[in-house]
């Protein structure tokens, strides 16, 4: 954008009535109200002779964290600060304040940087109404551009502080009415004065790092405290993505699972029936035939059948590979216990067992059975042993669910908190 | 596009209407107000100099909407309580006349149209809704403001006006239509909202230090 054979518009200063202090004006002839950057006191711009508007009383000065005059890109766009002032909202009694950079330059609409709390938005005006009418109304969802945002604050904004300049009358004291709806990291707000007017704005949340790398500002940026209406949830979309990978898991452990079970033989390796008489031989061991465990490694389950009755056993088993001599060990405690109390009947422990074995691979094995009873028991136990090799089984499925939903259910749980700690600020907290 | 050549009644200066369309301009040098009448000009007015502003819009720039490009051939400025905004007079390919308003930099293009229906100022309040030719608008300013004034050429007779209301209206697409209740009948104006990315303007002033 260049002109044609005319001179570029100049910068220029007001002197301040006041004090005499000169001050720059940094939007040309945009500036309507410019404070004199000694007294700060309110200057009416637009007249040549530059009057007093306001005059400044408070104690306090507020020091903007980015100064005047700064120069950067943000979110894409050129802009200078030019403008600076502190409003402020009252909830139940308890004053909040943040502060608003007004940023400008010659050839775009004039935009704003807002801080709360180390939290920072750049904010456009926008063209079109978001759906739902125009004002403000009870705390209904609004649309605006496809996007769908939740009411979060309805409250009565007042200047309390300015600095710079700006293209429109602000004094101390101004209030209008402000509601904030939100879609992080887009935060849709409406400002109305009185029955004049009503204007739409969008923000967009911004680290603070990223604004003091923009604007090429020293130091850092202020730690942000707390969660801000549209901060961006740094939990929402690591959970979705777990969620998402933790139903791939789930959806392959199914189909593991399937083929597990449909490929499952249930082949019977061993069965043998012995009798042991704890009376006489409370402990007593035997070794069965070998036998052969055939096909890839797989599991093996060890049925142990008894004839128990009120009475219990100790039942020992090692699976001993007959060539290599690798033994796979497991005790098994076998019980049942039966009676009638009260006129109803109950029955404790089973005289059936199974357990099974993992893994073991194939070859020629035999079992070493090793057996204690009930010295006091009235009769000899009988048992069948039976191994099944390649026993289906369920139960590293329902271990491998837990382990895939976990983290996932965790990441929910934080996702929440920090929706919960959003919200907690919002007129719905 | 006739241009036609006449000189100033009050300097003598030469003058020239660059679009047939246009009823009055401002001699560039003496700043008189000139009317046309048919073939004659009669000065009805003198400008004070114009307020210092800081739009990026001058006469002659050019720029585009939608698929025409256009040319800035006049302006009226305007003030209000807040500060001031600029009405350019636009004349777009093929010698429409239109009128790009810019608001501390917010832009929006419309055209007068004929024929619609026009609440009443009293009916225009703020939030209320109207239908034209299928778009519903929704008022979201009222504006009293008096003129400040006049650059270039205009359509029509436009010079020393003093209180006018505008009502500025937005639809939930981009639309945007604005009514002048300073003539007895109101003139409803709509068109878009428009940005700087689109209407692309070429020959802006320039500013120290940008």
């Amino acid at each position: 954008m260049e002109a044609q054979g005319r001179r570029p518009v100049s910068v220029r200063s007001v002197n301040c009535p006041n004090c005499g202090a000169a001050t720059a004006v940094r939007t040309f002839g945009h500036a309507v109200n410019v404070v004199c950057q000694s007294c700060r006191s309110i200057l009416d711009a637009a007249n040549p002779g530059v009057t007093i508007l306001q005059q400044y009383t408070n104690a306090v000065r507020e020091e903007p964290l980015i100064p005047l005059g700064t120069r950067g890109k943000l979110l894409d766009i050129e802009c200078e600060v030019v403008g600076f002032q502190v409003r402020q909202i009252t909830v139940e009694g308890v004053a909040y304040q943040w502060r608003e950079y007004l940023l400008f330059n010659p050839y775009r609409e004039f935009r704003y940087l807002t801080e709360y709390a180390g939290h920072w938005n750049v904010v456009s005006t926008i063209n079109a109404l978001p759906e739902g009418g125009p004002t403000p109304d009870g705390s209904a969802p609004r649309s605006y551009g496809r996007q769908r945002y939740r009411h979060f604050q309805t409250a009565v904004a007042t200047t309390t502080f300015v600095l710079g300049e700006f293209p429109w009358q602000i004094r101390v004291g101004d209030t209008t009415t402000g509601s904030d709806y939100v879609a992080p990291p887009l935060m849709l707000s409406a400002e109305v004065d009185a029955d004049k007017e009503v204007t739409w704005s969008l923000g967009r949340y911004v680290a603070g790092d990223e604004i003091w790398t923009s604007l090429s500002l020293p130091g850092t940026p202020p730690e942000p405290v707390g969660v801000f209406a549209n901060q961006p949830s740094p939990f929402q979309g690591a959970t979705l993505a777990m969620w998402r990978n933790a139903m791939r898991l789930v959806a392959l452990a199914i189909v593991l699972w399937l083929v597990h079970l449909a490929s499952a033989r249930d082949k019977q390796a061993l069965m043998q029936n012995y009798v042991f008489d704890p009376r006489t031989a409370p402990d007593a061991s035997l070794v069965t035939p070998v036998f052969e465990l055939d096909g890839h490694p797989a599991a093996v389950e060890i049925e142990t059948a008894t004839n128990l009755d009120n009475q219990w056993m100790f039942v020992g088993y090692a699976l001993v590979n007959d060539e290599t001599g690798q033994a796979f060990e497991v005790a098994r405690d076998v019980s049942y216990y039966h009676g009638v109390e009260d006129g109803e009947s109950w029955t404790e422990g089973s005289p059936t067992d199974r357990v099974e074995l993992p893994s073991v691979p194939p070859g020629r094995y035999f079992l070493r059975i090793e057996t204690e009873g009930d010295r006091t028991a009235s009769s000899p136990v009988g048992y069948r042993v039976r191994v099944v090799r390649d026993v289906s089984t369920s139960l590293w499925f329902v271990v491998a669910l837990v382990l895939i939903v976990v983290p996932p259910i965790l990441s929910s749980w934080r996702a929440l908190k920090f929706e919960g700690r959003r919200w907690q600020e919002s007129d719905h907290g | 596009m006739t241009s036609r050549a006449a000189s100033c009644p009050n300097c003598g200066a030469p003058l020239v209407y660059r679009w047939s369309s246009s009823v009055q301009t401002v001699c560039e040098y003496c700043r008189s107000i000139v009317v046309r009448t048919d073939v004659d000009m009669k000065k009805v007015g003198q400008v004070a100099d114009l307020p210092y502003d800081g739009s990026p819009i001058q006469l002659s720039t050019e720029g585009r909407y939608g698929d025409k490009g256009f040319v800035v051939a006049g302006r009226i400025l305007y003030q209000y309580d807040q500060g001031t905004w600029n009405e350019w007079r636009i004349v777009l390919d093929g010698g429409i006349d239109g009128w790009l308003s810019d608001a501390q930099n917010a832009l929006a293009v419309s055209f007068l149209t004929s024929g619609l229906e026009i609440p009443t100022l009293a009916q225009a309040s703020l939030g209320r809704s109207f239908v034209w030719n299928g778009t519903p608008f929704t008022v979201v300013s009222r504006t009293l403001a008096h003129y400040a004034g006049v650059e270039g050429e205009l359509p029509f007779e436009y010079w020393d006006k003093t209180e006018v209301t505008f009502v500025d209206l937005r639809s939930e697409g981009a639309d945007f239509a604005t009514i002048d209740y300073s003539d007895e009948t109101p003139a409803l104006y709509i068109g878009k909202a428009v940005d700087f990315d689109t209407v692309r303007l070429r020959n802006v002033r320039t500013f120290e230090g940008w």
